[in-house]
């Protein structure tokens, strides 16, 4: 993993889980900016992927559990879209709610991949 | 501007059932969501905790298992409204955070815990009241009973809905 890149992708995380937060409770139903937030943290998210499958190629290899980590990163990945189908379902302001839940718990995987790859 | 006049009104079309009622739900699906996260974050720790390294803290991790498992059935009964059901998880997790929370402080070494770090080899969901996870394990069954309970107080006031019946 590359801390800079986890970073960001916390920020992103936040942002979008703060994002649906407000908008769900100023009773806003769920829509394309708020789908696309979760959909921007997907991506993220795939990314970081990609980088643990590089990364010890490449010499950063990961100091804790690697199983764990890859039970967090596979948990965290279901997340999403399961938020985004969700909404999809239940087209009301709470999805918009449940959108923005997701997005603050993959921030907090994140974070917890990234002490698990360098604690 | 738009978002005001396409909130209420699909929801309490859609079914014709009370407003009271499908606010209250509402906010419900927010809990839902939180436990069903939290159902994956326990059992999935627990899971891993016990394939990788069960001989290190069987105690801690039998009681993680049993969180985990309670938070799913939690999680479906309050999915499907079976309010009983709900109640009797809700209850557990509670008593559940607040015991193990208690333990795991005063004495680790009755369940066979080694260190205090909530992110520590052989913390369990409810260690330290649940700090790994945010203290959401605390939180969470308070508001639970909370709104078990408001939903009670609004289905008995109005003695219609289906939730005061059964």
């Amino acid at each position: 993993m590359i801390a800079g890149f986890t970073v960001a992708q916390v920020i992103v995380a936040c942002v979008a889980g703060l994002l649906c937060t407000v908008l769900g409770l100023a009773r806003r139903r769920p829509n394309d900016l708020t789908l696309g937030a979760l959909v921007v943290v997907e991506v993220l998210l795939l990314a970081q992927l990609v980088i643990a499958l590089i990364s010890p190629a490449l010499g950063n290899h990961p100091v804790g559990s690697v199983p764990l980590f890859y039970v967090y990163l596979v948990s965290a990945l279901l997340i999403p879209p399961a938020a985004v189908f969700w909404a999809l379902i239940e087209r009301t302001r709470w999805s918009t709610v449940v959108l923005g839940v997701a997005a603050f718990a993959i921030a907090v995987m994140a974070v917890r991949m990234q002490q698990i790859w360098t604690p | 501007m738009s978002g005001a006049q396409n909130t209420e009104t699909p929801e309490s079309a859609a079914s014709g059932t009370a407003p009271a009622r499908r606010a209250g739900a509402g906010v419900g699906r927010v809990l839902v969501a939180v436990y069903a996260i939290l159902a994956l974050a326990a059992t999935g720790r627990s899971v891993f905790q016990i394939i990788d390294r069960f001989g290190e803290a069987p105690v801690a991790f039998l009681l993680s298992a049993l969180a985990g498992v309670i938070y799913i059935v939690a999680t479906v009964a309050l999915g499907a409204r079976l309010r009983t059901l709900a109640l009797v998880t809700i209850s557990i997790e509670l008593v559940g955070v607040l015991v193990v929370g208690t333990l795991s402080l005063v004495a680790p070494a009755l369940l066979g815990l080694h260190s205090l770090d909530p992110f520590g080899r052989d913390s369990t969901v409810w260690s330290a009241y649940g700090a790994g996870y945010l203290l959401v394990p605390l939180v969470l069954p308070v508001l639970g009973l909370l709104y078990l309970r408001g939903r009670t107080a609004r289905g008995s006031a109005r003695g219609a809905t289906p939730q005061a019946k059964a």
